[in-house]
């Protein structure tokens, strides 16, 4: 999944060049661009709500006062097999998005929470993605030869792996740990390929470009050459990429939770939450479809996001 | 021309190996000890010792890798003498719960995945093609919007989440289709059709969506060229030239990604096929995920990567019979 969002951004990137878009004007005339896209705006604040949960967890556990782990027996009807008591999945001034059936937790609180682990692995797999993918694509683009015929292989080997089915048997068999450490390194490990094939395509075409030849004619030596000539223009290619890998890894990571070798129990999950309704979603759908609606949400909100800026940027250069 | 194929075979080969070996060591280091599992809750040391040897686990590493490698190439035996079990090419060992050989169990899976990826991939090439080329034809236009919006939204559901909620709409509350099953062709052609179309859905919207917008972004390429610009110059309409000039470039892109996703899916549909409890390849390596049937698991793995590399060389090929410009810088 990750791989597919990875994928698509890369076959929808100008194949031209990259251009070299005057830094300064570039960040307020995208930022414009997206305030005037209703699609954007709408999406930032739903991401932005999806964060202020994430970070208020506690505050909100506080205010309700329920936390992710708190059973509440009085809220499910035991005579009905622990049905949450109350329509809509026990919906209520006291639990405002119901509660689990059987043993009563708060949802709001659980939803809240499974944002914080959601998000950080999201965010945090993409950070190791983009440093490896960067790195290495440079590398490659850069000194070819055999450096870039090594990179390139592995690239080649990575992607051909049956990479789902080998993250779900590797987290299985590993002792259980630090799992949210442990699928931030898997979600790289097998992701990083897809950035690194497209920044080392463009830094092919970059380095034989005349500005870059100026500077090397002028003395400038290789660190020179990459960290001022040639990743500034790389900005935007990594900017649009880093933006589509998140909502990738958040459905990922959901999914492997959904499959039971995610984030383990009792650390809330929006993955476990929907696999954990699966038993019940006949006679008590509300529960699979809040945490499903948040994960929807969030991956549709950044993907929209992703897509409206890779088109300000488009723009930009071809302007 | 058959340079060029013996040596992306070659290739092919180095990259199963590679698969094979990391696979195998990765499992080799982690997982715990099969013969331990094997035995159950009441065994001996001494029982232990005995499935350690009739399954070769006592021998060095690279042995017992080199044991695996000849076993798909030239079949192998098991254990000595009376017990002496012949496995034969391709050999990948019997799984450490039924007991039944891997390549059999293979084999009666994989046509529920094929049947499974097949339908799927008939919707999804239909329906994204259909619309992102009417998207592309009337860029900018309301109906274009309308349909990208969709597209956007539709490549968002997680699968699992759509299939629930399928589930719960289509079965359990309005009860216009049945449960999905593995039902037969053969069996009842009707209930066949019936319950697979949910499993065809739920894994053809993702690809569906995906296609329509890159089929989208073709067209409007292609319709942006100096050549359609000459065709339209000669008089064509609308309809001959994007049926003469614009439809294959256009496409042959689409077959490149078509060929890597569909042979990605013959592994098996994991999630589509656990949540609906279809019994293919992709919940056969759930299942031994599950319960670390590791001779299973390397099968699946192997078999998938197989698929994705075979999938590679075939799209290349087929490329350059599609594309006549890469055809002839090729050569």
């Amino acid at each position: 999944m990750a791989t597919t969002t990875l994928h698509e951004a890369q076959q929808e990137l100008p194949p031209g060049p990259p251009g070299a878009a005057p830094p300064g004007g570039t960040g307020r005339r995208v930022l414009r661009a997206l305030l005037h896209d209703i699609g954007a705006v709408l999406s930032t604040a739903f991401l932005a709500l999806i964060v202020l949960m994430a970070l208020c967890a506690p505050l909100i556990s506080a205010l309700t006062g329920h936390g992710p782990d708190t059973f509440d027996s009085a809220a499910v009807d035991n005579d009905l097999g622990g049905l949450p008591k109350g329509s809509l999945g026990g919906i209520s001034g006291d639990h405002w998005l119901g509660v689990e059936p059987q043993n009563g937790r708060d949802i709001l609180a659980r939803i809240a929470y499974g944002a914080r682990i959601s998000l950080l692995i999201a965010v945090s797999a993409t950070a190791l993605t983009t440093v490896i993918g960067v790195v290495l694509g440079l590398l490659a683009g850069f000194y070819g030869r055999w450096v870039d015929q090594a990179i390139s292989r592995l690239m080649d080997f990575l992607m051909a792996f049956p990479a789902l089915i080998f993250m779900i048997a590797v987290l299985s068999a590993l002792p259980a740990g630090n799992r949210p450490l442990l699928l931030v390194i898997v979600l790289s490990a097998f992701g990083w390929p897809y950035l690194a094939r497209v920044v080392r395509g463009q830094t092919l075409t970059l380095t034989g470009r005349e500005f870059v030849e100026a500077a090397r004619a002028s003395g400038a030596g290789s660190r020179a050459l990459i960290f001022s000539e040639i990743l500034p223009n790389l900005r935007s290619t990594i900017i649009v990429m880093t933006t589509l890998a998140v909502p990738g890894y958040i459905g990922t990571e959901a999914g492997l939770s959904f499959l039971g070798v995610g984030v383990t129990p009792p650390t809330a999950s929006w993955g476990q939450m929907i696999a954990s309704s699966v038993s019940w979603y006949q006679v008590d759908p509300m529960y699979f479809v809040i945490p499903g609606t948040f994960l929807f949400g969030t991956v549709l909100a950044l993907t929209v996001v992703g897509d409206r800026l890779r088109h300000a940027l488009d723009a930009g250069e071809a302007s | 021309m058959l340079r060029y194929v013996a040596g992306r075979l070659a290739w092919v080969l180095v990259i199963l190996l590679a698969v094979c070996v990391f696979t195998y060591v990765i499992f080799f280091q982690l997982s715990p000890d099969p013969a331990v599992m094997i035995c159950g809750k009441t065994c001996t040391q001494e029982r232990i010792e005995t499935i350690r040897t009739s399954l070769g686990l006592d021998r060095p590493f690279f042995q017992q890798l080199g044991d695996f490698l000849r076993g798909i190439v030239a079949g192998r035996d098991y254990g000595a003498g009376a017990n002496l079990v012949h496995c034969p090419a391709p050999c990948l060992g019997y799984s450490f719960q039924s007991g039944q050989s891997v390549w059999e169990m293979v084999q009666q899976r994989l046509p529920v995945s094929v049947t499974v990826a097949v339908g799927a991939a008939v919707l999804w090439l239909l329906f994204g093609i259909l619309f992102g080329l009417l998207s592309g034809v009337k860029e900018g236009t309301w109906w274009d919007r309308a349909t990208m919006a969709l597209a956007l939204g539709g490549s968002s559901i997680p699968p699992y989440v759509l299939a629930l909620a399928l589930q719960y709409l289509l079965v359990v509350k309005l009860r216009v289709l049945p449960f999905p099953a593995a039902v037969p062709f053969a069996e009842d052609p009707a209930v066949w059709f019936q319950s697979y179309l949910m499993p065809w859905t739920v894994l053809a919207v993702g690809y569906a969506c995906l296609y329509a917008r890159l089929t989208r972004a073709n067209v409007i390429d292609t319709l942006a060229e100096n050549f359609m610009r000459t065709a339209r110059a000669k008089g064509l309409g609308p309809v001959l030239i994007l049926r003469r000039h614009a439809l294959r470039p256009a496409l042959t892109p689409i077959v490149t990604i078509f060929g890597m996703d569909f042979a990605g899916l013959l592994g098996g549909a994991l999630i589509t096929e656990t949540v609906f409890g279809l019994n293919g390849v992709g919940k056969m390596a759930s299942d031994a995920i599950a319960k670390n049937d590791q001779p299973v698991i390397m099968a699946v793995t192997l078999l998938a990567a197989f698929f994705v590399v075979v999938g590679n060389v075939v799209v290349d090929l087929l490329y350059t019979a599609l594309d006549p410009r890469v055809r002839i810088t090729a050569s």
